[in-house]
């Protein structure tokens, strides 16, 4: 069924997938992140792909790259046991995606966490703050230049 | 025995047993530990074990858990400490009431372990001063009671500097 999905993707989106990969049930597009919101719209709307979980969300730091962070979508079907990936390519100077929390509320936490490790913006996000560091944090710690020994303890208590 | 003689103890009989306050006082602090456990990660099994009736630690008088840091006087640091954490760490010692001690339980405790990130303190000696660490990942029981040991013969050693002082003066480094 993942293929099928893949293929009715590639066949509304031509211009903006800027790659696929299917093999052993995963199946994955990459799209321009003009195009990623529409996709994610395509993807719920259409009832007989029957998506109906969002996994996770994560971010990937390629720092030789053009487009320096790599969003990661994880999609499943928990009737269909198929599962979907989408990935969307952000340029390092202008680190900006739009926010799914209105499609999907389980992703309000999750693009708070990327926000938070990665500094990547999110359009149209509820509360777009950090989630496990604190406010006082300099920089987004898995990013591949942040230093491995640096610190940034808190000091005095926390209220 | 005729040289005892004049031995104050010889002359009182056994009614009486003399000693000295210090060392009295040593003794009733060294097997009374009401121990306060701060436990964040896994070493909290090794000290549940170590604190429940097979390995017994009620042994050294060090048993009783506080669950009040105001009633303590045995700080046990069992797991890693993040950097988030150490404020809310740093404020539970500060209300434990003097004289008090504190246990490093554990690699992350002592040193930060493998943890080597943003996230996480480095020992918590960098904080708090600490009076035994405990290596391992976790430690053996066997180790923890040896750390319980090696305080008590700390707390037996304790010098006081004049009468009324009760401030504590360490003798010789933090072992």
């Amino acid at each position: 069924m993942s293929k099928q999905v893949l293929e009715k993707i590639l066949k509304k989106f031509p211009s903006d997938i800027v790659n696929s990969h299917s093999m052993f049930g995963n199946e994955t597009i990459e799209i321009k992140k003009e195009s990623f919101f529409k996709l994610i719209e395509f993807l719920k709307d259409n009832r007989q792909f029957e998506i109906d979980m969002l996994i996770d969300i994560t971010c990937v730091d390629y720092p030789y790259e053009t487009n320096r962070f790599m969003m990661v979508y994880h999609f499943y079907s928990t009737t269909l046991k198929h599962r979907i990936r989408v990935k969307a390519g952000l340029p390092e100077e202008d680190p900006t995606i739009e926010s799914i929390t209105p499609l999907w509320e389980s992703a309000n936490w999750l693009e708070r966490e990327v926000f938070d490790m990665f500094g990547v913006n999110f359009k149209n996000h509820p509360n777009m703050k950090r989630i496990l560091l604190y406010d006082s944090f300099e920089g987004y710690p898995l990013r591949k230049d942040y230093p491995i020994t640096q610190r940034q303890p808190i000091v005095g208590p926390l209220n | 025995m005729a040289t005892d003689k004049g031995n104050i103890e010889n002359i009182l009989g056994e009614s009486v047993v003399l000693t000295r306050k210090d060392k009295l006082l040593n003794w009733a602090r060294k097997w009374s530990l009401f121990q306060y456990p701060f436990v964040t990660a896994c070493c909290g099994m090794e000290f549940m074990s170590v604190y429940g009736s097979h390995y017994d630690a009620s042994r050294f008088g060090a048993e009783y858990p506080r669950f009040s840091p105001r009633q303590a006087d045995l700080l046990f640091v069992v797991g890693t400490i993040s950097h988030k954490q150490l404020p809310i760490l740093k404020n539970v010692y500060d209300q434990m009431s003097d004289p008090k001690w504190v246990i490093a339980f554990g690699t992350c405790a002592s040193t930060g372990g493998f943890y080597n990130n943003y996230a996480t303190v480095q020992g918590i000696d960098t904080v708090i001063p600490v009076d035994v660490y405990i290596p391992g990942c976790p430690p053996r029981p066997e180790a923890i009671m040896d750390a319980i040991i090696k305080l008590q013969d700390k707390i037996a050693k304790t010098k006081y500097e004049n009468r009324e002082s009760f401030n504590l003066s360490e003798e010789g480094d933090n072992e």
